[in-house]
C-alpha cells in the first residue's frame, strides 16, 4: 500500500550549462491516511518533488514505487499513479476550463475511460465532498468566488478518488476565513474518507495545526522528516535554513531565553496556552 | 515540456554588440538575410559563415543559445532539406526505387538548409543581445517617417514590445497548465489527429483566460504609472549614434559588397576543380 | 490638509447575466469617507470581494467614484486635466508581480514611470539608481525580471512607483502571493519608506501580522468601512473581526485567551515582543 520514493534524484537541464539539482538523493515513504505537511523555500525543490511522485516528471534517477511495483515498469500505466496519487496545483482555479462546474469535475475520472455513469457519481460525491452547494453545479465556473472555484479545482482531483492527495499551497492568495475553510476541508477529507494527505506550505503555523508528520526541504534534500513536535525542537536548525517555528512555539522559547522554565513542546495556539496557564499555575496556585 | 523557446529572449551580457545602437542590429539583420538570398555559390556561404561566426563570438552569447533556436524550425527544416533534394531536376546521383537525388537537388538541399539556419540564427543574434524595449524603440525610430502618413508607430513598437516579453511568462503558464492537465489524466499524446487537437481545449481555454486576465492587469498597472500614449514620453535611452554604430554600418556596408563581388571575382567552379584536385 | 480626502464614495456597476444583459447593480463600494495624511501608514482590512481593492483604485483615478468625491491633494479625481498628476501623486503596487513588470530588464522597468511623464533621459537614470537602491535592488538593475524571486519582483515594482517621486503609494495586497521571505522583505522595504521618505502608504492586506505596523486601520466588509481605530484598538476586538472573516495576530489570541481564563495580562497586545514582555513580568 501506499508509496516508497527510493533515492530519487531530479536534475534540470542534465548535460547542458544550465544544468542544475532540484531534487537530491529523496527517499521516504507515504504510508496509508497519513498527514503529512511539506515545508521549504520557494525553489526548494518541494514542488518538483511533489510532480514525480505523481508521474508527472521522471525522476533522473533513482525509483518511486506504488504498491511495490516500479512506476516505469513497462506495463504499468502512469494513469494509474497519477489517479491514484492526486496533485492539486498552485492557484488550481487557473486550469478550469468547461462551460459549467460539474463537466469540469467530470474531466478527470472521464480521461480515466469509465462508464458515463460512474463519471458523473463520482463527479457528484467529489462536488458533495468539497461542500458545494448544489445549486451552483451548473453554474460557469467562472462565475464563482476564489474560494468556490478553488474547492472546485479540488473537487476535479478529488473525483479520480485518490489514495494519496497532494496540495501545493492550497490556500495562496485566500482571506483568512477561506484558508480555515479550505484546511479544514482537507482534514475531514482525510479523517472521512481515509485518504493520506500531502500538504506543501510556507505557513508552519497550519501544517504544526493539522499535519502529523513533516518533511522539511532545503536545496533538493530531505532535512528533517519527524513528528511536528519534534521538529519543531529544532528552532537554531531551522533558523539556519531561513525557516522558522510556529508563532505560538516560538513565544514559549523567548519566555524559556528570559529564564523562564517553560517546556517548549507546544505547537499550536492552544497548547501554548495550556503550557503558559501551567506556569501560571506553578507560581501563584491553580485558578478557577 | 515546451521551455525551449528561445527566439526572443534577451541574454544578458556586456558586450560590443549588446552595446549597438538598435537601429543598427535591425537594418543588420536585414541586410543578412538579403545578402543570404543574393549569392549562388559557396564562396559566398563561407564569406556568411565567417561573419556570422565573428558576430557571435563578439556577441559573447554561449552558442547553443543560438542552436536552441533551431529547435523551433526542425521540422520546417527538414521538409526544406527533403524537399530540395528529391524535387530538383538534373543529373542523377543516387536511385533510391522511384525517388532519384540529383547533383542540382544534393546542392540546392545543403544551401536552403545552411540559409534557413543562418536566417534563424541570424535573427537569434538580434534578439538574444537586445532587450524587446530597446529593440521596440529601434523600430520606432526607424519607421518614424511613416507617423507622417497616420502609422500608429508608437502602438505598433509598444505592442511588439509588451508581446516579446510576455513569451516567456506564457511558456512557463502553458507548461504549468498542461502538467495541472495532465495530474487529471489528460492525454496530448494521442495518435489520432482530431482526438489530439481536442485534447489541448483545456490548456487552450484556461491559457486565454490567463492572457486576458494578465492583460487587463496589465493595462491598468500601465495606467497608474501615467502611461498616456507616446505623447511626452521622454526615453531612458534616447537613441543617439554613436562612433562605434558607424563603424558597424561600414562594417556591413563592406560585408555586403563583399558578399555580392568575391563569388564573382573567385568563380564557385573554380574553387571546386581546386578541392578536387587537393 | 490632508493628503486624501474621499467623501460619501459610492461605486456601482453593472451586474450582468449569461447574455451580458444587466439584470442588477452592486455596489462594491457603499457610502465610505475617509481623510488621511501626510505621512500616515494605513492599513487597510477586509475579506475577499470586501470592497477594498475597489476603494483604492479610487485613490488614483483608476475608478471614479459614481456619488461622492474623492480628492487627492487638493484635486477632485474626476477633474480630466489632473489626472496624470493625481496618478502621478499616488502610485500604486498591484497584487500580482508578473503582470505588472514592463520591462525585460530590472531598470527598464523601474524608468517607465518616470518616461511617461517625460522626466529628462539623465535625470531618469537618477532616479531609476535612487529608487533601486531605496528598496534594496540596485545590485539587480541589469537583470531580468522572470530570474527575480516574487519578493524581489515586488520590491522592483515598489521602486517602479518611488521613481516617480510620489506622495503616497498605495499597495494592493503586495504580499498575497509571496512565500513568508518575500512577505518580510516587502513590509521591510513599505515601512522604511514610510519611515525615512516620509511616504504616505495605504496597505491593502489580509495578513494582519502586516496591519500591526500601521498608524490607523481601516477594516471593510461590503463596501462599507466598518471599523477604524489604531491596531490595538481593531485587535482588542477579534469576536468582531472573526465574524467580518477576518483574524487577530497570533499573540493577541494566546493573550486574549489567557486572559478570559484568568490570567491578568494587559489588553492591547499584538505582537509577540509584547507578549512575552507582558508574560515575562507575570511569570
Amino acid at each position: 500500500m501506499g508509496i516508497i520514493v527510493n533515492h530519487v534524484n531530479y536534475i534540470y537541464n542534465e548535460g547542458t550549462a544550465l544544468e542544475s539539482v532540484a531534487v537530491r538523493d529523496v527517499s521516504f515513504a507515504v504510508n496509508e491516511g497519513e498527514f503529512i505537511g511539506v515545508i521549504g523555500h520557494t525553489g526548494c525543490g518541494k514542488s518538483t518533488l511533489m510532480q514525480l511522485i505523481n508521474g508527472i516528471l521522471k525522476p533522473s534517477s533513482g525509483g518511486i514505487y506504488y504498491n511495490g511495483q516500479d512506476v516505469y515498469d513497462d506495463d504499468f500505466d502512469l494513469k494509474t499513479l497519477r489517479s491514484k496519487v492526486g496533485l492539486v496545483f498552485q492557484y488550481p482555479e487557473h486550469q478550469l476550463f468547461e462551460v459549467d462546474v460539474f463537466s469540469d469535475v467530470c474531466f478527470g475520472p472521464n480521461n480515466l475511460g469509465l462508464p458515463k455513469s460512474e463519471v458523473q457519481l463520482r463527479a457528484y460525491d467529489a462536488l458533495k465532498a468539497v461542500k458545494l452547494p448544489e445549486d451552483c453545479f451548473y453554474s460557469s465556473p467562472f462565475d464563482l468566488s476564489g474560494g468556490e472555484k478553488r474547492r472546485v479545482a479540488i473537487a476535479g482531483v478529488l473525483a479520480m478518488k485518490p489514495e494519496i492527495l497532494i496540495l501545493d499551497e492550497p490556500t495562496a492568495g485566500l482571506d483568512p476565513a477561506g484558508r480555515l475553510e479550505i484546511l479544514e476541508l482537507i482534514k475531514e477529507l482525510q479523517k472521512k474518507s481515509g485518504i493520506s494527505i500531502i500538504l506543501v506550505s510556507h505557513s508552519m503555523e497550519d501544517v504544526a495545526e493539522y499535519a502529523d508528520r513533516i518533511i522539511v526541504i532545503d536545496k533538493g534534500s530531505i532535512v528533517f522528516d519527524d513528528t511536528p513536535e519534534n521538529v519543531f525542537t529544532k528552532y537554531d536548525e531551522l533558523d539556519a535554513l531561513g525557516l522558522s517555528v510556529p508563532s505560538p512555539t516560538r513565544v514559549l522559547y523567548k519566555l524559556r531565553d528570559k529564564g523562564i522554565p517553560a517546556k517548549v513542546k507546544a505547537i499550536t495556539t492552544d497548547e501554548a496556552v495550556e503550557e503558559i496557564m501551567r506556569l501560571y499555575a506553578d507560581k501563584y496556585g491553580r485558578l478557577n | 515540456m515546451i521551455r525551449e523557446i528561445t527566439l526572443g529572449q534577451y541574454y544578458p551580457a556586456d558586450s560590443i554588440i549588446h552595446k549597438l545602437d538598435p537601429r543598427v542590429k535591425l537594418m543588420g539583420t536585414i541586410f543578412f538575410i538579403i545578402s543570404l538570398f543574393l549569392f549562388k555559390n559557396f564562396v559566398g556561404y563561407i564569406v556568411v559563415t565567417i561573419f556570422l561566426i565573428s558576430v557571435i563570438k563578439l556577441s559573447k552569447v554561449p552558442f547553443s543559445f543560438m542552436v536552441k533556436g533551431m529547435k523551433a524550425i526542425v521540422f520546417l527544416l527538414m521538409l526544406t532539406v527533403v524537399m530540395n533534394m528529391f524535387m530538383t531536376v538534373g543529373e542523377p546521383l543516387v536511385t533510391l526505387g522511384k525517388l532519384t537525388i540529383t547533383k542540382e537537388g544534393l546542392r540546392s538541399a545543403i544551401f536552403m538548409g545552411l540559409r534557413l539556419m543562418y536566417l534563424v540564427i541570424g535573427s537569434s543574434v538580434m534578439t538574444l543581445t537586445t532587450t524587446p524595449n530597446n529593440l521596440t524603440d529601434g523600430m520606432e525610430k526607424l519607421m518614424n517617417p511613416l507617423k507622417k502618413i497616420k502609422v500608429p508607430v508608437h502602438e505598433i513598437s509598444m505592442m511588439m514590445s509588451i508581446a516579446l516579453s510576455f513569451i516567456p511568462t506564457l511558456v512557463e503558464e502553458t507548461d504549468k497548465i498542461m502538467k495541472a492537465q495532465t495530474a487529471r489524466c489528460a492525454d496530448f499524446e494521442s495518435k489520432n489527429l482530431i482526438k489530439r487537437v481536442k485534447s489541448y481545449i483545456p490548456v487552450l481555454v484556461p491559457l486565454f483566460i490567463s492572457a486576458f486576465r494578465r492583460a487587463n492587469d496589465l493595462a491598468m498597472a500601465m495606467e497608474a504609472r501615467c502611461y498616456n500614449g507616446g505623447e511626452g514620453r521622454t526615453k531612458m535611452y534616447p537613441l543617439e549614434y554613436k562612433k562605434r554604430d558607424r563603424i558597424a554600418y561600414a562594417i556591413m556596408l563592406i560585408y555586403l559588397i563583399l558578399t555580392v563581388l568575391l563569388p564573382r571575382i573567385i568563380p564557385f567552379d573554380l574553387l571546386v576543380g581546386l578541392l578536387f584536385k587537393a | 490638509m490632508n493628503l486624501i480626502e474621499a467623501k460619501n464614495v459610492v461605486f456601482e456597476y453593472f451586474r450582468r447575466n449569461k447574455d451580458g444583459e444587466v439584470d442588477g447593480i452592486n455596489r462594491a463600494v457603499d457610502d465610505v469617507s475617509l481623510d488621511i495624511s501626510q505621512g500616515d501608514f494605513i492599513a487597510i482590512l477586509g475579506h475577499n470581494g470586501s470592497g477594498k481593492s475597489t476603494l483604492a483604485k479610487h485613490m488614483n483615478a483608476i475608478l471614479y467614484p459614481s456619488e461622492g468625491t474623492v480628492v487627492v491633494d487638493g484635486m477632485d479625481t474626476t477633474d480630466e486635466d489632473k489626472l496624470w498628476d493625481i496618478r502621478q501623486t499616488t502610485g500604486m503596487v498591484f497584487q500580482n508581480p508578473d503582470n505588472q513588470m514592463i520591462g525585460t530588464v530590472v531598470e527598464e522597468d523601474v524608468g517607465f514611470g518616470p518616461e511617461n511623464i517625460g522626466v529628462p533621459s539623465k535625470e531618469i537614470w537618477e532616479r531609476v539608481a535612487e529608487s533601486l537602491k531605496c528598496v534594496g535592488m540596485y545590485e539587480f538593475r541589469k537583470k531580468s525580471p522572470s530570474r527575480l524571486s516574487g519578493g524581489q519582483k515586488q520590491r522592483v515594482s515598489i521602486a517602479g512607483v518611488l521613481a516617480m517621486h510620489p506622495k503616497c503609494i498605495i499597495l494592493d495586497e503586495p504580499t498575497a502571493m509571496l512565500d513568508p521571505v518575500g512577505r518580510k522583505e516587502v513590509i521591510r522595504a513599505i515601512r522604511a519608506l514610510n519611515d525615512v521618505e516620509k511616504i504616505t502608504i495605504i496597505l491593502i492586506t489580509h495578513y494582519m501580522e502586516e496591519a500591526v505596523y500601521a498608524d490607523k486601520v481601516f477594516v471593510m466588509d461590503k463596501g462599507k468601512v466598518v471599523m477604524q481605530g489604531n491596531p490595538r484598538e481593531i485587535f482588542s476586538r477579534s469576536k468582531e473581526l472573526q465574524e467580518l472573516r477576518l483574524t487577530v495576530p497570533n499573540a493577541t489570541l494566546i493573550a486574549d485567551e489567557l486572559r478570559s481564563r484568568g490570567v491578568n495580562i494587559p489588553e492591547g497586545i499584538i505582537s509577540e515582543e509584547e507578549l512575552v514582555e507582558a508574560l515575562s513580568t507575570i511569570l
